[in-house]
This record gives C-alpha cells, structure tokens and sequence, in this order.
C-alpha cells in the first residue's frame, strides 16, 4: 500500500496518524519499515537516532537495589529462576554428555541487562567468561561489589560494563559463544535494534537465550494483574503489556539476522514453592534458544 | 509436602512422636576447639546397608571426586568371611535395586558370593482358597526378586568402597556419635556439626542421617515422626526342606495370626519370616527343635474353618472368571515342607510403622529406615531405602552440575517430594494389607480374597503392582531440568537429561491398559 502512495500522499498519512509531531513542519521521508513500528520514544543518539535506553525502566530497577541480593526476600523468584536458566544455558552449550564441575570453561557469555549479577556469577560459578552489561549504572557497580564477596568466585570473577547492547557492540563484535537476555526484552522499547545488537555480539555458530513473559492475555492477567497487585511479589509497574513479546515476533526478529531459533520451552513458576519449571505451553513465560548461522 | 500433612490429619494414628526444638549453630569459638577434626562437604551418618550404598555411590560419582566425604559407622571394623551357613536376615532386593547395584559395580560381587533368585511367588490366604501369584515369565522373564543375605549385602558393598581409589572419601569405624548441631531453617550457608563420644568434633555443610529406624539425626531435626507399634514380631530362621527342589520359589501365606514367609536361600534351604503376635512368636522362639517345626508345617498347611458364604462366592467368582476366559486360581502349586530348622538360627526382631513427615531439613536429609520404616511382609523396607539413595544421588549430582551447592535447599526439596510420592502410597498399601489381613470376620475375609482372586486373574494389574514393586517407574509429575534437545546441525547423542511427564502419556497408559482389560 505504501509503495504506490507518493511522498505528498504519504506524509499527509503521516500527519493523519501522529498529528502531534514535534517535527510537523519538516517532510521527510523515512525507509518504509519505519510505518509498521508503534510509536516511540526516541532520543538522540549516534544509532541513526535509536537506542534501547529506557530511562524509566533504569529507574525503576535501581530503586530496587538494597534488595536485589537478599535471596529470600524480594527477588527469590529472580534468583529461584537460576534453577532453570542455568541447566538451560549450560545444556544449550556444552558438547559433551560427561559431566564436570565446569562444564562452561572457555566459553564467552555475554549476560545482557544483567541487573545485580545474579545470573551472572551463577554461570561463573560453572566456569563460564562471563560478561554482565546494564543500563543502570548503580546495578553494575552493586553486581562488582557483589562479585567481590562471592567465594566461590574468586578466581573467575564477572566483568562488568555500564554500557548499552548497541554500544557494546562496538567494542566487542562477534565475540561471544553465547548471550544471554533473560527478563530483558520486556523491559526494551526498540526491540529490533536490541535484538540485531545481541546478534551482531554473538559468534557465528554461537548461541543466543532469551526468557521473557509471552504477550498472552492469561500471561497479562497471571504475570501482571496476579503478581503484582494480588500476591505482590513483584512490585507495581515492573511490566507492562504493551512491551511484551509473543515468541513468534521473536522468532521473525531473529530469523531476519540470519538466526535459526532451535527450541522454545514454556516456563511456570509456582508461588507456592518458589520454583520455576520447564511446561508445554508457552503460554506463561517462555525460554527461546536460537543458534546464530554461519554465513555462507 | 502439604498433601502429606493433612493425609496424616485424616488417618489418625495411636501414638504420634513429635518433638519440637530449636537447635542454633554453636559460636564460632567450638569450631575452634582442639579435637576439630575438619570440615566436610557430605557426612554420612551411619553405616548400613543403606548408607553404606550411598556413600559407595557418592565416591563412584566422578562429580564428587572433589568433595570430601565422611561415612560414620558405628560398629568396628569386622572382617567378613562367607561362612556355609546361612544368616537368618535376608534381603528380598527388587529389579530397581540390581540396576542400581549393577550400576554401582556391587551386583557382580553378590554374584561370587550368593544369592537366590525367586522366580515364582505365591501368596495365598488361610481362611479361604484365594490365591495370587507372581511369575518372571510374565515380566519378560526378569526375576522377581532376589534373594541376599544382610551380612553378603553389606560386604559386597564395602569391598567397592574399598575399592574406590578417592580420596576424599574417609571412613571412620568405631565412631559413636555423641551429639548433633544442626543449623536453622534461615540459614544461607548451613553447617551441621557432628560431636563424638570423644570428643572429636567435624563440621558438614550437608548431613545424611542414614543411621535407622532409631535415627539420632531425625530426633535432631525435631521432625514429626509418625510411629506405631505392630505389637508383632518377625520371627526369622534358616530352614532345612523336606526335599531338595529347584528352589526360586517364595512363599507367603496369610495366617490370622499374621503372614508367614518362607524365602528360598538353595536347593534345600530356605530362610523364614514370620510375622506373628508378639507372645505367640517369644513362644515359638522357646520351642525345641521338633515342636516348632511342626508349627511350621502347620502353618503352612493346616486348614482352617471356611465361611460357607466366603466359599460360596468365591466359587461363584471363579466360575465367572472360568466364563470369561481368565485364570480362576485353581492352579496352585503346593508350598514346601520343612524338615529342620538350622541350629541357633531362631530370632525375633519388633515390628513397626514409622515415617518422618519431613525428610529434609536445612544442610541435612534422611535416607533409609531413618526416614520410613514398613512391616516385612512385602519385602519392600530396603528396597525403599535404596531408591532414596538413587534419587539423593541424582540431586546431589543435578545440584552440583547445575554450580549450586550441595545443600541447595530447593534440590533437597525435591529429593523429599519424589520420595514421599512414592514411598506413601507403598506404605500405605503395605499397611493397609496388613490391617485387612489381621482380622479374620467374614465380611473382610470375603472382600478380600474376591478382590485377590480378580487381582490375580487381571493380568495388567499385576503388572502394573510388580512394575511398582519390580522394576522403576521414574514419574516425574512436575517437569524438572532440561529436556533432549535436538538441533538441526549437531545431532546430539546425550541421553535426555530428565523425563516429561505430560497428561497425554496418562492418557495412554490409561487407554491402554483399558485395551488389555477389556
């Protein structure tokens, strides 16, 4: 429909639909991808004017600081979900059947949105190069101290970097056996470019891991209404609807950076015994592991 | 774990055993005392057969190499010599527990030694002609259980653990513990500490009390211990047979009095346990030879007064089972006769019920008869310990691949949440045969052997109770960790790491036993 419309035509359609435009008085014409985007917020930025910084979202997170390591206390979901991420990341990368204390040694991970480093220093404790990456500044620097206090550890400790995904990929393309995006992509506005960058960090032949909530109305009604308003267990405004991401759209963003998507597992968490396992359905939250392909 | 709870409020028992304390960690300043002996990451307390075997499949784990292991036995150091006699404790040990053995590198040892496989056994009843019976013909010809003797068990298993070249495994014999400190239940990072009659002193960050029915370290844990006493006693022997046969038969016969067991040993001897009232069986213990050998046969043999309502039915039953083409138990092969009973071999061991409702507590769990204890007359009191060494092991190797720690609460969680589900319903079982075996009023008589003859004429449901007995059903009904995963250039060939349980494989189970029935 767009490509037969002139540019005059196009923009009226333009101002038809966002009519409070800041720049209403300029033409341009964006690529046509642009229109099937919902509305954002973008600032300025060297990425051609995108990035995945959501201020609000780092907000949040770090008022959540003082009680991110207590393990019983207002993240054990958080950190009872270690239970599954782990064996998933752990089993999506080793080669081998014969089990070993450090069964991810040598391997490069890259722990996008890291938050306090919980899943982070669980990898390291396997062995694993871990690198943890956030937005929010006062999370890294409470992930380093944290690191620092782990004794199990100590000698393989997680790197930590205040940086933006498409930042960090400036510095460290295709570097990575694995990255890793847990509980993140709920939280990114500009999904398309979050997903390129965690693709572009990741070797050809690596792996990429993702676990989010799925854009289903029983997902909104349990993950949302029940979990925030009902049990508290996670506090109001932690997510929101609009931002979640069914594994189909996933699945389409990795596909178009030349990713083939190996398995998707339903997670269920149960409240009752703070455990999270693997289900069927994927209607709750789901764990997507793709295989990023080597170019011909 | 909630589901136990209120099951023990519906059935109320006659005596329950609770204590409630509240130990708190010593001050650092014990720790520090002279006779701190180390720090472990696994103390084993107690060395049976059960514990015995987890210790030997902690160190066979190559998962383990690195931690320090510490099994505490209690009896000295004995040096084990295969007499021609046999020992009047015997094991009945089921499939799932030769794999585990065999898997342990035990079995072969068994194996030089000796062991009877029982390929038939028969269970009929004394107050009517029901009769049920197992067969390894219809099992794929797998046996239907073996027959070992305690003392050969536990040999066998101390020679693989001698044999283990690890050396973070130490065994301290002789070691008669004084005291348990066992950590809270908020505890991030729990250690137990182990206090010994001399004053040895050792730290664990997980403690495995496999110490008994009379565990120390459940009494420590102040769990709710559920017990009651049978007011029966088993009493065992080694019995010569009238004529040498092919002996892998066992057999069982519900006396009023309580069942009576006559398990094969070899061609000519068998070995006895008899569950009876606690007078009658320090009775027998006093009889000479002659006399109690006659009260054996009678046993076996002896006819007792039939309800005519009983037979009437029963035969009706039959002839029902005859129409549709179903065996109708009429074929029933002749037990034994007992010629001599071996000398000194009469004894006699209490019987009771027991069972903790909580198998795990922080940085410490209970494996065997410290955790559940059932009357002899299924076999199923060991076999039921080794199957909690089983699936201990597989968590504690699951916990350490995944870089928890040994004493992650939620993997001890599940060890105790797989084993109730299946332990439970055995115990229950078991203990509601016995309590419909001991009364001998028509009515029961009559329920239970048509329920006993359409037992054994429905072949999938013997099937199925000798699969529950025999071999392993491992149910998972909540998904656990990883599952096989196939990709599309790098065919694995890893063995999946957990089995899915999902309605549809119910759902098959169901359709198709439905299909053998009907």
């Amino acid at each position: 429909m767009f490509a037969k419309m002139s540019t005059k035509a196009l923009n009226t359609w333009r101002l038809a639909c966002y009519p409070a435009s800041p720049v209403i008085n300029r033409i341009i014409t964006y690529p046509k991808w642009r229109y099937y985007a919902t509305a954002n917020l973008y600032s300025k930025d060297e990425n051609h004017g995108r990035t995945t910084l959501d201020s609000s979202e780092i907000k949040m997170f770090s008022k959540q600081m003082s009680e991110w390591w207590d393990v019983n206390g207002y993240l054990k979901s958080l950190h009872a979900m270690n239970k599954v991420r782990i064996p998933l990341i752990r089993d999506g990368l080793i080669q081998t059947s014969e089990r070993t204390l450090t069964p991810l040694q040598d391997k490069k991970i890259l722990d996008v949105g890291c938050g306090g480093g919980i899943l982070a220093e669980g990898l390291a404790r396997l062995g694993a190069n871990v690198t943890g990456i956030d937005a929010s500044e006062d999370l890294i620097n409470l992930a380093r101290e944290h690191s620092e206090t782990n004794p199990k550890i100590i000698n393989n400790k997680p790197t930590y970097y205040h940086c933006t995904i498409e930042n960090h990929i400036k510095t460290h393309k295709e570097h990575y056996d694995a990255v890793v995006a847990s509980e993140v992509i709920e939280h990114i506005t500009d999904k398309q470019l979050f997903v390129n960058s965690c693709v572009a960090a990741t070797k050809p032949g690596g792996r990429l891991f993702f676990t989010t909530p799925n854009k289903t109305r029983i997902s909104q009604f349990l993950t949302i209404f029940v979990v925030e308003n009902i049990i508290k267990i996670v506090k109001k405004g932690t997510h929101q609807y609009d931002k979640f991401i069914t594994p189909n759209e996933l699945t389409f963003l990795l596909e178009r950076n030349n990713c083939l998507v190996e398995s998707i597992y339903g997670l269920f968490y149960n409240p009752l015994n703070n455990s999270w396992h693997f289900t069927n359905s994927q209607l709750l939250l789901y764990a997507l592991q793709a295989i990023k392909l080597k170019s011909l | 774990m909630l589901l136990t709870r209120n099951i023990y409020q519906v059935f109320r028992t006659h005596r329950i055993i609770s204590k409630n304390f509240n130990y708190n960690l010593r001050p650092l300043s014990s720790i520090e005392d002279a006779k701190y002996k180390g720090n472990y990451d696994i103390i084993i307390a107690g060395g049976g057969m059960v514990g015995c075997t987890l210790a030997c499949a902690l160190a066979k784990n190559s998962l383990f190499s690195t931690f320090k292991i510490l099994l505490l036995e209690s009896s000295p150091y004995k040096q084990f010599e295969l007499r021609k006699e046999y020992s009047n404790r015997v094991v009945a040990l089921s499939q799932n527990t030769k794999s585990l053995m065999s898997s342990l590198n035990v079995w072969k040892h068994i194996e030089d030694m000796r062991l009877q496989p029982v390929k038939h056994m028969q269970v009929w009843d004394a107050c009517s002609d029901a009769l049920i019976s197992f067969n390894s013909a219809d099992n794929y010809n797998d046996d239907v259980a073996y027959i070992v003797e305690n003392d050969v068990l536990l040999h066998a298993v101390n020679t693989e653990l001698n044999n283990t070249d690890n050396k973070n495994f130490n065994i301290v014999y002789e070691a008669k513990i004084a005291d348990y400190t066992l950590p809270n239940s908020e505890e991030i990072n729990p250690k137990s500490l182990v206090k010994m009659n001399n004053g040895d002193t050792y730290s664990c960050q997980l403690l495995i009390g496999a110490d008994g029915a009379n565990s120390a370290v459940r009494r420590a844990m102040g769990v709710q211990y559920l017990s009651w006493n049978y007011d029966q006693m088993g009493v065992v022997a080694t019995l010569y047979l009238a004529e040498e046969t092919d002996n892998t038969t066992a057999w069982q016969r519900w006396l009023p009095s309580g069942p009576i067991a006559i398990l094969p040993l070899d061609s000519q001897r068998s070995s006895l346990v008899w569950s009876t009232w606690e007078d009658n069986a320090k009775r027998l213990l006093k009889l000479p030879e002659e006399q109690f050998v006659d009260e054996l046969n009678d046993a076996l043999w002896k006819q007792y007064p039939r309800s005519g309502a009983v037979e009437g039915c029963m035969s009706w039953v039959s002839g029902c089972l005859r129409r549709a083409g179903l065996p109708d138990g009429a074929a029933r092969q002749l037990p034994p006769s007992v010629q001599g009973v071996a000398s000194s071999s009469r004894a006699a061991f209490p019987l009771a019920f027991g069972h903790s409702t909580r198998y795990v507590a922080n940085g410490v769990a209970l494996v065997g008869d410290a955790a559940h204890r059932v009357h002899p007359l299924a076999g199923q009191g060991v076999n039921l310990g080794f199957g909690d060494v089983k699936e201990l092991t597989e968590l504690l190797a699951d916990a350490t691949y995944g870089g928890f720690d040994i004493n992650d609460p939620s993997y001890l969680q599940r060890y105790e949440s797989n084993r109730q589900r299946h332990n439970v319903p055995t115990q229950l079982a078991i203990e509601a045969l016995h309590r419909l075996y001991t009364v001998d009023l028509p009515p029961v008589v009559l329920l239970r052997s048509v329920g006993l003859q359409l037992t054994n004429a429905l072949h999938p449901v013997k099937v199925m109770i000798s699969s529950v007995v025999v071999s392993s059903i491992l149910v998972r009904f909540t998904t656990t960790e990883i599952i096989y995963k196939l990709t599309v250039d790098n065919r694995r060939t890893k063995k999946p790491h957990a089995v899915y349980f999902n309605k549809n494989h119910m759902l098959y189970i169901i359709t198709k036993t439905a299909c053998c029935i009907f």
